[in-house]
């Protein structure tokens, strides 16, 4: 393929992962490294460094939106980032020794991950819980506009959820993703902060995160400027067109049929990495 | 409290949309020049071989895009890009400050030494 053809169509293939991980909540990033090296053929270690710049943009771009509805919290989002970062930066140095067929089969199986996640019913977590004291003394407590007024909540568990948040730096800083998935895990499920706090603060820390990692990835030549420019500005686009529209459109199907591409790319992923393909 | 907090999360938001925006606009150009020289050009990126040096180093790109190479001035681009999250974090100190709220100054000052460690691998 002659250069611009080949950057069309990445910049056509980014805008519509950008759009389908704002729509979904998913991320656009897991699908950007599948789109490189399943089907274009690029070196994984290429695609996780494109993948990652794409990353902080999405974050930083759709963060934007999202901060103006009031529903992140900033204190969380920053305590937590001490444990992303510092994991961010052990799974980059971990990207270096991990061969690369290791590399496709961790990032298969945390696509099949997110996917199971995302098909669950989100439940909220029980407002009525007694307050964790280190929460408070963090004052990580908030409240989010809700249907009636701010509705207030409790942030409990705080050291798995930290636990979590390191385990959700170190699988960025290795596969060049957000760990949307993780971290809303270690938010919404371990920590019981509600789901729409737990998306939002997410995606406003992944940036973070990704930056974490960057620093140390560009050093290794892993961020190849031609292949990494038309994934960020379509990513780009994409996500904040998603963002525009996601507060107005609820939408489960769409949810559906993007778990579904992250199963076949997952198993994809798992296949070529264990027959030494990638 | 609260009240506070909303204006130092909105001012934050506006930051980051600037910095990506402005990140994204350089990328273009860059993009923009290096598809005007090299269109029909081949490439293949099976192989990993890394990038040239200049483009793994911050003062290689800054100087390779003062002379209008394409693919560094993309590179700068994309360091704008990286650098917008750790502004905010920087920010953040300044914003935690001014709210008198010491505890968060510190725990945003250990993401910001983090962060820039990192850079500092590409210095």
């Amino acid at each position: 393929m002659q250069v611009w053809t080949f950057t069309a169509v990445l910049w056509l293939g980014s805008f519509a992962a950008g759009l389908l991980g704002a729509l979904t909540g998913l991320g656009g990033g897991v699908v950007i490294v599948p789109l490189l090296a399943l089907f274009l053929h690029v070196d994984i270690r290429y695609a996780i460094g494109a993948s990652l710049v794409s990353v902080i943009a999405t974050s930083s771009g759709a963060a934007a939106a999202y901060v103006r509805e009031g529903y992140s919290n900033i204190r969380i989002g920053m305590f937590l980032e001490i444990a992303t970062t510092f994991g961010a930066l052990a799974g980059a140095y971990l990207a270096s020794k991990v061969s690369t067929s290791w590399i496709g089969v961790i990032f298969g199986a945390v696509l099949l991950y997110s996917a199971y996640l995302s098909s669950r019913k989100q439940k909220e977590g029980a407002p009525d819980a007694s307050p964790d004291k280190m929460a408070s003394a963090l004052k990580l407590h908030g409240s989010f506009p809700g249907e009636n007024g701010p509705e207030a909540y409790k942030v409990q568990h705080v050291p798995a959820g930290f636990g979590l948040m390191f385990a959700a730096g170190t699988l960025s800083g290795l596969l060049g993703i957000g760990s949307g998935a993780v971290k809303v895990l270690a938010m919404d499920q371990a920590m019981k902060i509600p789901f729409k706090v737990s998306t939002t603060t997410s995606n406003f820390m992944i940036g973070v995160t990704a930056a974490a990692s960057a620093g140390v990835y560009l050093s290794r030549g892993y961020i190849n400027p031609v292949l990494a420019m038309p994934v960020m500005l379509g990513v780009l686009a994409g996500s904040i067109f998603g963002a525009k529209v996601l507060v107005k459109a609820r939408v489960p199907v769409l949810r559906w049929i993007f778990a579904g591409v992250i199963v076949v790319l997952g198993c994809e992923m798992i296949f070529n990495g264990l027959t030494g393909r990638l | 409290m609260q009240v506070s907090d909303f204006e130092v999360e909105q001012i934050i938001g506006k930051l980051l949309r600037a910095g990506v925006l402005l990140a994204a606009f350089v990328v273009l150009v860059g993009g923009v020049l290096f598809l005007a020289k090299n269109a029909h050009e081949r490439h293949n990126y099976r192989q990993f071989h890394g990038v040239s040096a200049s483009l793994k180093s911050i003062p290689g790109v800054v100087s390779g895009a003062a002379h209008l190479d394409p693919e560094s001035v993309i590179q700068l681009g994309l360091l704008l890009l990286i650098a917008t999250p750790v502004a905010r974090v920087a920010f953040s100190i300044g914003a935690f400050a001014l709210e008198k709220d010491y505890l968060y100054v510190v725990l945003t000052m250990v993401v910001l030494g983090v962060l820039l460690f990192s850079l500092m691998q590409s210095a």
